[in-house]
């Protein structure tokens, strides 16, 4: 997915001089072609993020479109005062783009996991939330971002996720996307972890239970009505994502609904109030969290018997 | 008016503006008044119908504590009605207790959290550089705020790049909120480590307007440090150099001394 961005970035750069790069001297061999490239429009300003997020703000004052690439928390909660008060206080067009969602950076250890990024991100005032599923959502989110004027945050995976769709899905207004269809329970994904959802909507139709998968890339501002509509007919949503329950995806769509009085039964999953003291890959955490497939399974078939 | 008539009135108002509100940090604000006097009244290339204008050189103040200060001498100058002072700090005014960009013609950037401006400003120097621009950044910060390891981050990148369109300005007077800066977390020798991070630097009386003009038209292909060193609280003989007027109130009694004080230095009769 990393790739894809940068790709899509350098496509756009083509066309639009005002686009830059500004990386916190991460992105080996990833971000070297851009910089080849369009020397004019990369800048490496070395590990310092927060000036790099003032510098961000100062460029989009003067009228340039910065996209601001480093990993996990280091572009996000290191500078997030400048976020805040440079970026969105003023209403710049500065983009922040993390990449390693959730615990894709697993080994690495807790420093490197991005789990609580969606919840400040997203109670920042005219901060828009891209959290794409694969290649071609991220490519869309691009696109999307490049609308409009104002903040954004683009929540990158690593490397090869799955592919979700075979073009790019159009999020202009932030609809969710089926990607598989079911008629009992829905389980609405945003990011990478939804195969994870994929895999226990294929064992659950063996048992019985037709399972709909949605992904929702956009996660600020969160399209509501097409989300309901999207789980319309099932029993219930069940929202999943690698982040901590607290205040994450899953919290935006509880928060949705019951504002609007929606009494649409929903069950959050995602990640416990704690710090991750253990080592391992992406795939053994998330079963350490309860996030692998046998666990989402079983919480997906009780939630969906339950709610019935 | 001349710089010395509009820091003089600047002054008067500010002291004014924060007795009547009850807003603190009229010692930050008597401290940077003559920097601003100079970079808006002399020096910066600004001016109230030109706000928009692409070519203007940018004016940032980092110590955004100083707003009645800062907010004094723009409404002086003429950036916006001075009876927006009336009601500064109060429910409903234009201004508030910290620099804000938002609705107030001539602010370039929001600040109160310290740390901020000149990161910023290195990111439109950049700009300007990459579009051959020579407009100038003017940054002003305070001494205290340079503990704040941002503009360090920044101060790195404005040599590395060799901004030279960069001007900082710190008011060093020397004081913050609990005491000292020597005694707090001390900056010196603060000269040395400006240079050290590759800028151009040079010490000033911070009073002095033509020896402040002097240094602040003075362009070098590096960036430029002016240490502006200032006495807070200046203009009034019993808030100088004291510690506790970076957050006291001026009562009734305060501000009919302090006015009667600068009343006496006018340097011109009013138009």
């Amino acid at each position: 997915m990393r790739d894809a961005f940068v790709k899509k970035l350098n496509e756009k750069a083509a066309d639009d001089p005002s686009i830059m790069l500004l990386v916190g001297d991460l992105g080996f061999g990833v971000v070297a072609d851009f910089g080849q490239t369009y020397p004019r429009q990369f800048l490496n300003c070395g590990v310092a993020e927060q000036s790099m997020v003032g510098i961000a703000a100062g460029m989009a004052a003067s009228g340039r479109r910065p996209f601001v690439y480093s990993i996990a928390n280091f572009p996000t909660l290191r500078p997030l005062e400048q976020i805040r008060n440079d970026v969105c206080y003023h209403g710049l067009g500065v983009t922040i783009v993390s990449v390693g969602a959730g615990l894709a950076y697993g080994s690495l250890g807790y420093t490197h996991h991005a789990v609580e990024d969606i919840s400040i991100l997203r109670s920042l005032p005219g901060m828009r939330v891209y959290s794409p599923a694969d290649a071609f959502e991220c490519r869309a989110a691009v696109d999307a971002i490049l609308a409009d004027p104002s903040p954004a945050y683009l929540r990158l995976g690593k490397n090869k996720e799955p592919l979700m769709h075979e073009t790019p899905p159009d999020l202009s207004d932030g609809a969710p996307i089926v990607v598989r269809a079911g008629d009992d329970v829905t389980v609405v994904v945003a990011g990478p972890v939804i195969v994870q959802a994929l895999e226990v909507a294929d064992q659950l139709s063996e048992v019985g239970i037709s399972v709909r998968v949605v992904s929702c890339p956009v996660i600020k501002p969160l399209n509501a009505e097409a989300l309901r509509a999207a789980a319309e007919g099932t029993v219930g949503i069940v929202t999943l994502e690698e982040h901590t329950v607290m205040g994450g995806f899953g919290s935006a769509v509880l928060e949705a609904f019951a504002l609007r009085g929606w009494r649409t039964p929903i069950l959050p999953l995602g990640l416990d109030d704690a710090a991750t003291h253990i080592i391992g890959g992406q795939e053994w955490l998330r079963e350490r969290a309860g996030l692998a497939t046998p666990q989402v399974r079983a919480r997906v078939a009780a939630f969906a018997g339950s709610a019935r | 008016m001349d710089s010395a008539e509009l820091a003089r009135r600047a002054r008067i108002t500010a002291l004014t503006a924060c007795s009547r509100s009850g807003a603190s940090h009229i010692g930050a604000a008597l401290s940077v008044i003559d920097i601003l006097a100079v970079i808006y009244g002399r020096v910066a290339d600004v001016a109230p119908d030109r706000v928009d204008d692409p070519g203007r050189d940018i004016v940032l103040v980092s110590k955004g504590h100083s707003a009645s200060g800062v907010y004094a001498v723009m409404a002086h100058a003429g950036y916006f009605p001075v009876e927006w002072m009336d009601d500064y700090y109060l429910d409903g005014s234009h201004l508030g207790g910290h620099v804000t960009a938002h609705g107030i013609p001539g602010v370039e950037l929001s600040t109160g959290a310290l740390g901020h401006a000149l990161p910023f400003g290195v990111g439109r120097a950049l700009v300007d550089k990459l579009d051959g621009s020579d407009r100038r950044v003017f940054v002003v910060l305070s001494d205290g705020e340079c503990a704040e390891g941002s503009n360090w981050e920044a101060a790195l990148m404005a040599a590395h790049h060799s901004l030279g369109g960069i001007t900082v300005v710190i008011d060093r007077n020397k004081l913050q909120i609990l005491g000292r800066t020597e005694d707090v977390l001390g900056l010196e020798p603060f000269a040395d480590k400006w240079r050290a991070f590759g800028w151009e630097v040079v010490d000033v009386d911070g009073h002095d307007h033509d020896a402040l003009e002097s240094e602040m038209r003075t362009r070098s292909s590096r960036p430029r440090a002016i240490i502006a060193h200032t006495t807070k609280g200046k203009g009034v003989d019993f808030m100088e150099d004291k510690v506790e007027w970076h957050t006291l109130v001026p009562n009734a009694d305060h501000l009919a001394v302090a006015i009667a004080q600068l009343e006496t230095n006018t340097t011109e009769v009013p138009a």
